[in-house]
């Protein structure tokens, strides 16, 4: 095995090495440090913040707690360590390449988390009186501009908090427009390659889901569209680019049998990064699209959230849309919609989805992450990101298969199978054999139309000779994985744990911590197993 | 572009590479009538830090500020000192641009936190168990609304006049898809809520009654005896906390026979920020555990034995059970949930009961000052850190009044209920730690001058 990097790790430092090396006594080894729980910390009776006391008065009619909550506290300087040194179990964008497919790990520009934090912005109350508040208004007023004009469409609604809240939206949105036209519509359907999320929401919203077939070319079967089509189909779902990372061509055909029989589109837009700037949803016949804020436009996924889905929508969609939102009116005011007005200004409605405005911390910065791209950056964003997917298929289709290299250049994501791999050996394989190598995986298993899947979205933010660093190392990993090297069967190797058992997990769950102090790293016989 | 690191010579090599001519070459999936020959028309072309940041920080400065006003503010999101540390800890990295700790091994940093997080969420509310966290309250709130239904299989949700009317707006919305039935009814202006009342409408076919503590007026209902009354007709009682700090002082749901308790987690970590985003909590009973929505981390080992946590029972969950899943729910809040975690972890339960303490006092001294105000009078027998006022007029007009003289008020009842005549005298107002002696003076005196 050859390193792609010249500094830093060497092959000498292998496994058979750390056998030979002693242990220490802490179960540190210099800074490869392991963390236990801040509840073992011994924090009973201490406090990380002083408080100011005023004078108490006495208490009454109170229905008061028997005993503080059973939560040890934290000095600064004991949190300080205790985050910092979690943190450091953690693979991040800021270390390396991130290729989850579908995912759109991008870089998350600094200057956003900056402005984001401007106490105009952070330090805010929702339900201050609106003539207090007029930039936080303009801020969501100005992304609205941006979004409906990215996209080619009428309107959008802010207020959804994620990729999945912004799907229901665009769902209660069709399900309000065919209640509207006294209908009663109760299917919806979507592709057998869609992402999880697209028939949960169909059920979530109420509606019966059916499924339609790919092609052999990892599209949208229309013809088997067509034939599901009729008075009880509400409208589709449709994920554009797909979760095969491929344009689906005949999308405005699609858009036009749907809506010749009466339903609607719904575009899920977890990819948009592939053809923003270049490609308005608007232009294809979409009625209704969530924009994933923390993908295209870069907001931080934060280990899992929050997100931000604001749901983009056509003229027939839009007099549904959900309050709270923002307007402006023929003068350029704008105006914050609410119950309050919403008789007379949209009366449409279908209704409230969440308790605020939507997540106005997302706003500022996707708003920022925008005017820093302009038009111009925004189509090289996706120029720059397909291109690095392309160089991705293109340089490993000689050792991977790729299910769908021959119909075509692919879009934002390049996607392999398993096919070709030594008996035994599995996409988890040389994932976890990625870990070994620095990098995190890509999107495993997913779609579910390909066996042993593996999804690599590279992103614009990679640069030529971090792609270069990537593809030796997955190119290696699936030579071993088609040569039989069983050292890949106990991959990772060198992450802070090796693979975790998930099976003990689930079969006897520990949710919560209940035990006494354990030694660190080491697994407590009375919390794991035992209840 | 600073942060696009292809130069021109890469794009060429690679697009060599690819065996492509131009760029365009690999968009040819695209219909030729779709494809836009350049940028989109009618937008700015990109932007120096330096200039985004002045026009980003023009609109910032349009903003009243809370830390720029006496601020009285409450209503389901409330102003605390955040300690310093814990956004600088949230901006690690290694915590900020991390995704959803799919590959466990190089994800416990954030794994550990989610359990950690679960186990302060569960010991605050007195559950058995808490989930790695949902959107908000209010989404939280609709999700245990179903779950009650799946549990109990019953279509009918009892909601408490207490509730948070954004609350009660988003169950009501989402009711009308599912065809749940929303028995729903408005807060009196009435010292202590009508628990009786409520009691009354808890019947055989009621799957759950929702109770917010304390509620919307700042009022504490009776939990322990509306938690008697749904046992005894089978219906599970779910609590709703919009301000966790109260949970220093007040007995938990959970302790007082709440089933699902759920919550906003805004008011320890996250900040206002206008109303998102914010951290949505979720608490039960363990043996409802596989009916919960939402992500659960949990603790296993690893195959040298050691201790490690892994996202868990994600059968529940879409990506596996697709429209049998139990909610269509993805992402949580994460890092608001780090947030959380790092100022529950410094405060400690003593800590929040004497934060809680001081709350409440800071309240107290707030109410003994504003009922002086000619024609002002205190609503509540009970509260916390909020009170409804009564005042003589419509109190959107005071609010307003209030705002221009550089005051934030409270929260109006007729901004949270258009078209009540019966509650627009009502003001909310909300004082905590950050509140001083000189705001509430500041406060009192130009009340009585909009009053006068």
């Amino acid at each position: 095995m050859t390193t792609t990097q010249t500094a830093g790790w060497r092959p000498s430092m292998g496994e058979a090495a750390t056998r030979d090396k002693p242990a220490t006594v802490s179960g540190d080894y210099a800074l490869m440090l392991e963390e236990c729980l801040s509840f073992e910390l011994g924090g009973h009776g201490k406090c990380g913040v002083d408080m100011d006391e005023p004078e108490l008065a006495p208490l009454a009619g109170l229905p008061l707690r028997q005993a503080a909550p059973d939560l040890p506290g934290l000095t600064e300087p004991e949190t300080v360590r205790h985050y910092t040194r979690l943190s450091r179990q953690n693979y991040a964008i800021d270390l390396g390449p991130f290729p989850l497919g579908s995912c759109t790990m991008k870089h998350n520009p600094r200057l956003n988390e900056k402005v984001a934090r401007l106490p105009g912005f952070a330090d805010v109350h929702p339900l201050q009186p609106q003539a207090s508040v007029p930039g936080a208004l303009e801020v969501i007023a100005q992304l609205a501009d941006w979004l409906v004009t990215l996209t080619g469409m009428s309107a959008v609604a802010m207020s959804p908090k994620a990729g999945a809240h912004g799907e229901l939206c665009g769902l209660l949105c069709i399900r309000a427009a065919i209640d509207a036209r006294g209908e009663t519509r109760d299917v919806v359907l979507v592709p057998e390659s869609a992402h999880g999320t697209n028939p949960a929401t169909a059920a979530f919203a109420g509606f019966k889901v059916e499924s339609i077939p790919a092609t052999a070319a990892g599209r949208v079967d229309l013809d088997a569209l067509k034939a599901k089509l009729g008075p009880n189909v509400a409208g589709v779902m449709i994920t554009n680019p797909n979760t095969c990372g491929l344009f689906e061509p005949d999308m405005k055909a699609i858009a036009d049998a749907v809506h010749a029989a009466g339903g609607y589109v719904y575009c899920d837009g977890a990819n948009f990064n592939a053809v923003v700037g270049k490609v308005r949803p608007g232009d294809l016949g979409v009625d209704a699209m969530h924009i994933n804020l923390h993908k295209t436009f870069s907001t931080p996924h934060g280990g899992g959230g929050p997100g931000a889905g604001p749901v983009v929508l056509s003229e027939a969609l839009a007099p549904f849309a959900p309050l709270p939102f923002v307007t402006r009116d023929a003068q350029g005011r704008i105006h914050l919609v609410e119950e309050e007005t919403a008789g007379e200004d949209h009366p449409n409605s279908f209704g409230r989805m969440v308790a605020f405005h939507g997540q106005m911390g997302m706003f500022t910065r996707a708003l920022t992450y925008i005017l820093s791209h302009g038009a111009d950056g925004l189509r090289q964003v996706a120029e720059d990101a397909v291109l690095n997917a392309n160089y991705v298929l293109r340089s490993l289709e000689n050792v991977l298969h790729a299910p769908f290299g021959d119909s075509g250049p692919c879009m934002h994501e390049a996607l392999f199978s398993d096919r070709g791999f030594a008996e035994g050996f599995s996409t988890l394989d040389v994932a976890k054999g990625l870990i070994d190598e620095g990098f995190h995986p890509m999107t495993v298993y997913f779609p579910l139309v390909v066996h042993g899947a593996m999804l690599v979205e590279p992103t614009e933010t990679e640069s030529k000779a971090g792609l270069d660093r990537f593809i030796a190392s997955l190119r290696s990993l699936a030579e071993r994985a088609k040569a039989g090297d069983v050292s890949l069967h106990s991959a990772p190797h060198y992450a802070p744990r090796r693979r975790l058992d998930e099976t003990l997990a689930a079969r006897k769950p520990v949710l919560v911590w209940k035990g006494e102090p354990a030694p660190s790293g080491q697994p407590s016989p009375s919390e794991i197993g035992d209840r | 572009m600073r942060y696009l690191p292809l130069t021109a010579d890469d794009r060429t090599a690679m697009l060599a590479t690819i065996g492509a001519a131009s760029v365009d070459d690999l968009f040819t999936d695209v219909p030729p009538e779709a494809r836009l020959p350049g940028p989109v028309e009618g937008l700015p072309a990109h932007a120096s830090e330096l200039a985004v940041e002045r026009h980003m920080s023009r609109l910032a400065a349009q903003n009243l500020t809370a830390g720029n006003a006496p601020f009285f503010l409450g209503a389901g999101a409330y102003r605390h000192h955040i300690p310093a540390s814990v956004d600088h800890l949230i901006q690690r990295g290694e915590f900020l641009t991390a995704y959803t700790p799919y590959q466990p091994e190089i994800a416990q940093g954030t794994l550990q936190v989610l359990f950690e997080f679960q186990t302060q969420v569960a010991r605050l509310f007195g559950t058995d168990i808490a989930n790695a966290s949902m959107y908000d309250g209010s989404t939280a709130c609709w999700e245990a609304i179903l779950m009650a239904g799946r549990i109990t299989r019953r279509g009918k949700a009892v909601l408490s006049g207490g509730l948070h009317p954004h609350y009660a707006q988003v169950v009501r919305t989402m009711a009308k898809f599912t065809r749940d039935e929303i028995d729903a009814r408005q807060p009196r202006l009435e010292p202590a809520p009508d628990d009786a009342e409520l009691i009354e409408a808890i019947d055989a076919q009621t799957s759950c009654v929702v109770v917010q503590y304390p509620d919307i007026l700042g009022r504490i209902p009776d939990l322990a005896g509306i938690a008697e009354a749904a046992r005894a007709k089978g219906a599970l009682l779910i609590a709703v906390v919009t301000e966790p700090v109260a949970l220093g002082l007040i007995e938990a749901p959970g302790n007082l026979g709440a089933d699902i308790v759920v919550g906003e987690g805004q008011s320890l970590g996250v900040g206002l920020q206008f109303g998102g985003p914010y951290l949505g909590l979720f608490g039960c009973r363990e043996k409802f555990v596989r009916q919960m929505p939402g992500r659960l981390c949990g603790e296993t080992v690893d195959a040298e034995g050691k201790r490690g946590f892994v996202l868990t029972l994600s059968t529940r969950e879409q990506h596996i059970r697709r429209e049998k899943a139990t909610s269509n729910i993805c992402t949580n809040s994460g890092l608001c949930a780090l947030a959380f975690s790092i100022h529950m972890t410094l405060l400690g339960g003593e800590g929040l009961a004497k934060l809680a303490r001081i709350n409440h006092a800071r309240t107290q001294a707030l109410v003994a000052r504003l009922t002086q105000v000619p024609g002002v009078s205190l609503l509540n027998q009970t509260y916390f850190n909020e009170v409804t006022l009564l005042l003589p007029s419509d109190a959107r007009d005071a609010v307003r009044v209030l705002a221009e003289r550089g005051v934030l008020g409270g929260v109006s009842l007729g901004r949270l209920y258009p078209g009540a005549a019966e509650l627009a005298n009502g003001l909310l107002v909300t004082a905590t730690e950050t509140v001083t002696d000189e705001d509430i003076e500041t406060f009192a005196t130009e009340l009585a001058g909009v009053l006068a």
